[in-house]
């Protein structure tokens, strides 16, 4: 069922963006049509200036498309009466863990959300441990927030959205400031999140180790959809993709190589071990025939 | 390199003083600093004094905490009794050159030294047993009435939420900034006033320029979660009043019934 | 030959004596000389930032010595900034660090701290800014103008400004999109290559690291668990994924095979692998994707 759809959606930004203020005035989407269902986990793939990072701001109404529209659950986000209501429906987590959190005290920044909504303090509590427990950040409740690792905080960002109960978490590049540790908590969390509870998540990211576990997998140039479909349709187009300045994992790329080269590879190689099980038959063959 | 600085050194802990309402302790503290000055002589002063090292006991915070405390304003505390002992009226009892000290004087500097201490003593048994959230809690609802003014109070109380919840992230960026400045050749350590302030430069103009980008982007994720001021706000933790906050409100108009008696019968010993 | 850098049982401890007390590095031991690229991996909390911050004496060891070109930099302790400018060190996210009103300014914060003429001082800024790709128009404009790319070059720059003998650098390429970091790390190797000098590189990538390292320092919980070659130091796939280190996929590969009996090697790039492989394997004329 579908829960957003956007229209050939174009932006210009027409002040300096804290990002890139070189480019004050210049069109970052060019036409964007893209429709999420409910329960999906789609990865926007891009490099930076891609459009990707504006792109996630459209889906919570953070910015009205210049032309075209965005529906959120039947919402038009251009309605400033409904973005209260699109909110509620689509939380964002960004990109830099500490400038996210408001509270000194962890339990009292996942509250935060629920507070604003007005929801009754015993309420607030149940869902508040609830949250923590699905982070698996529980037992750090009462700690303050500088002490945390930025895996740790990123959890705790998340948590603070899912107590607002949202249908839809949109990450904005949420392991970009992390290490390899805190990047693989936070991506066990989205999955685990995805996976039992159904929530919709839109992960707007750069690394292909990370949109290769999506269920679908969109990939931005230039403020346009280049391609979209699963990980394994869009990866083996790993011409299309070098050209666009995008990485492929090496397992990927050794395949692809040696499939122009020759050798009988599949088309599209997708981890270690793919390549390895790939692999290993041929070398089997070609030793047995030497 | 995160240092355990909490705002006004939270001590967690379970003493009777910790489970108060934190808006009774908010309000028999500037309680207190009104008695102090209220008392006249030193059997009031006396009182007070008992009172507050009992309720440093009560605390259960290491009383060489309580003393850690004080070193900042000790040099505070002998400037102003040595200024009040040479500066008495009355019988002179020894004459040094040209100033001379009266028994009125060391009266005076006792007095005023106990106040000053007391005072230290008794905010610190407020900032050790209310953590930094109950404190500015406790404050948003004390100064709520001041809405009917169009005082923003919700406001100024999420701004201190806020540079509290910032305090160590921005001391950690502090460390941060500055050595990597060193790590140019800068030198934080040497030269007179002038210079170290211009030292300070390139410390100071980073931290500004990235508190902004703190500013901005806090500003949209709080957007994000749906807030709108304080209207139709809740909160997760309720303040409520329980037996032993009435029985502080009791034995506060007990203290200051005391101190009044006090002033009544006995004369005054400042003078 | 003397080393460049060199530590001995160096060690340093937080909080000594409170109940904080951390045990941040511990007997580390080691000698690099001019000119090699040194790739430095750990787990977060192994130590290896406050190993690198001695090396430029931000941090001061606990017990233990660190030798700039045979000589300990504590030895006369007021001089120690003398030190940072031979030990440069770009911080992570360095952009964050600047703060002059032009890019040229900024980039000569460190030689004018360094006391030089300001013709020479100029000449180093420019050289700086050469090499690490910022164009000249760039120069005189405000820092606080230019994108989150830029600023970091600005930032690398403001370092390499000081022509270090050895440089330093904690994750340059951290929150860079692939081609940014791409594009970062060959300026590195470049810059390496035209100066001769000494490279220390923390970094998280493995398969950056594999490209540049000549050798690769493991820290582990607050010990130096390995110091070797990058192809000896990748080729213990097992020790290092016992300590929460990955190797680069490509090198995962070749140890896999190897593991399962055929006849290939670890290797540490695409292209080596590449060379090992295609003889191994069945061909039919090279077709095109």
């Amino acid at each position: 069922m579908e829960f957003i759809r956007t229209e050939d959606v174009h932006f210009t930004y027409d002040e300096t963006h804290p990002e890139e203020p070189e480019k004050p005035l210049h069109d970052v989407l060019k036409g964007v049509t893209l429709s999420i269902d409910r329960g999906e986990f789609v990865a926007l793939l891009g490099h930076n200036g891609s459009g990707k990072s504006t792109m996630a701001k459209m889906f919570n109404a953070m910015l009205i498309p210049a032309a075209g529209k965005v529906y959120v659950d039947g919402m038009d986000t251009a309605d400033e009466s409904r973005t209260y209501d699109i909110r509620r429906q689509v939380g964002m987590v960004q990109q830099n863990p500490d400038n996210q959190l408001v509270a000194s005290i962890v339990e009292e920044d996942v509250a935060f959300g629920p507070e604003n909504l007005g929801v009754e303090p015993v309420e607030i509590r149940r869902r508040v441990d609830e949250a923590l427990k699905a982070v698996d950040m529980y037992e750090y409740r009462t700690c303050a927030p500088y002490k945390l690792s930025g895996g740790q905080k990123q959890r705790i960002a998340i948590a603070g959205i899912l107590a607002m109960q949202t249908a839809c978490i949109v990450l904005d590049e949420p392991t970009a400031m992390l290490d390899p540790r805190g990047r693989a908590e936070v991506m066990h969390t989205i999955q685990q999140l995805n996976r039992e509870k159904g929530i919709t998540i839109i992960l707007i990211t750069h690394y292909m180790d990370e949109a290769v576990q999506a269920g679908r997998v969109v990939v931005l140039d230039s403020g346009r959809i280049l391609t979209q479909g699963t990980p394994r349709e869009v990866f083996s187009q790993v011409g299309l993709l070098k050209t666009h300045k995008l990485d492929v994992p090496q397992a990927t790329d050794l395949a692809f190589r040696l499939r122009g080269a020759g050798c009988p590879m599949p088309h599209c190689v997708l981890s270690i071990d793919e390549c390895v099980s790939a692999l290993e038959p041929l070398l089997a063959q070609k030793g047995a025939e030497a | 390199m995160t240092r355990d600085i909490a705002l006004g050194q939270f001590i967690p802990g379970k003493s009777l003083l910790h489970r108060l309402d934190p808006r009774i302790k908010l309000v028999l503290t500037v309680a207190f600093i009104v008695y102090i000055f209220v008392a006249q002589n030193f059997a009031g002063l006396v009182l007070l004094v008992v009172a507050t090292f009992a309720l440093m006991a009560v605390s259960g915070v290491p009383i060489k905490l309580y003393f850690k405390s004080m070193k900042g304003i000790l040099f505070i505390v002998l400037f102003t009794a040595v200024l009040n002992l040479f500066y008495g009226t009355g019988p002179v009892l020894v004459q040094l050159g040209f100033m001379q000290i009266t028994a009125n004087g060391i009266r005076n500097a006792i007095f005023i030294a106990v106040r000053i201490v007391s005072l230290i003593l008794f905010s610190s048994i407020l900032t050790f047993t209310t953590s930094p959230t109950e404190l500015t809690d406790a404050m948003e609802r004390l100064l709520s009435p001041l809405k009917v003014f169009h005082v923003k109070v919700h406001e100024i109380s999420m701004m201190m939420t806020i540079a509290l919840r910032f305090v160590p992230t921005l001391l950690d960026e502090t460390d941060r900034i500055m050595s990597a400045q060193k790590a140019r050749g800068a030198d934080m350590e040497s030269g007179g006033l002038m210079q170290r302030i211009k030292a300070l430069i390139p410390v100071l103009i980073p931290l500004f320029v990235s508190s902004f980008r703190r500013a901005y982007d806090l500003a949209m994720a709080m957007e994000c979660r749906c807030y709108h001021g304080g209207e139709g706000r809740t909160k997760m933790k309720v303040l409520h009043l329980q037996t032993i906050d009435l029985v502080a409100v009791v034995f506060a108009i007990l203290m200051l019934a005391a101190i009044i008696l006090l002033n009544i019968l006995l004369p005054a010993s400042l003078t | 030959m003397t080393p460049i850098l060199e530590a001995q049982n160096l060690c340093y401890t937080y909080g000594t004596g409170t109940p904080f007390e951390k045990k941040a590095v511990q007997n580390v031991n080691f000698k690099i000389q001019q000119g090699e690229f040194i790739g430095v991996i750990g787990h977060t909390g192994s130590g290896k930032s406050t190993m690198i911050q001695m090396m430029n004496g931000l941090i001061r060891p606990t017990s233990g010595r660190v030798l700039l070109a045979g000589k300990d930099i504590w030895e006369e302790p007021k001089k120690i900034r003398a030190v940072r400018f031979r030990v440069g060190m770009v911080f992570q996210y360095p952009e964050d660090q600047l703060f002059e009103e032009t890019v040229m300014q900024d980039i000569s914060f460190g030689p004018r701290n360094m006391g030089l003429t300001d013709a020479e001082i100029e000449k180093r800024a420019r050289d700086a800014a050469k090499f690490v790709g910022l164009q000249d128009e760039l120069l005189d404009k405000s820092p606080f103008e230019l994108s989150g790319g830029e600023k970091r070059r600005v930032a690398i720059a403001g370092v390499i400004a000081m022509d270090p003998d050895v440089l330093v650098l904690d994750e340059p390429t951290a929150g860079l999109d692939p081609a940014g970091r791409d594009v970062l790390l060959s300026e590195i190797v470049s810059y390496h290559e035209e100066r001769g000098n000494t490279i220390m590189l923390v970094s998280h990538s493995m398969e950056d690291v594999a490209r540049v390292a000549d050798r690769v320092m493991v820290m582990n919980s607050s010990h130096l668990q390995m110091f070797d070659t990058t192809q000896a130091v990748f080729s213990q796939d097992k020790e290092l994924e016992s300590i929460g280190l990955q190797v680069p996929q490509i090198t995962k590969i070749m140890s896999i095979l190897k593991a399962d009996g055929y006849p290939v090697h670890t290797c540490l790039t695409l292209e080596e692998a590449m060379e090992q492989l295609l003889p191994l394997l069945p061909r039919k004329g090279g077709t095109s994707e």
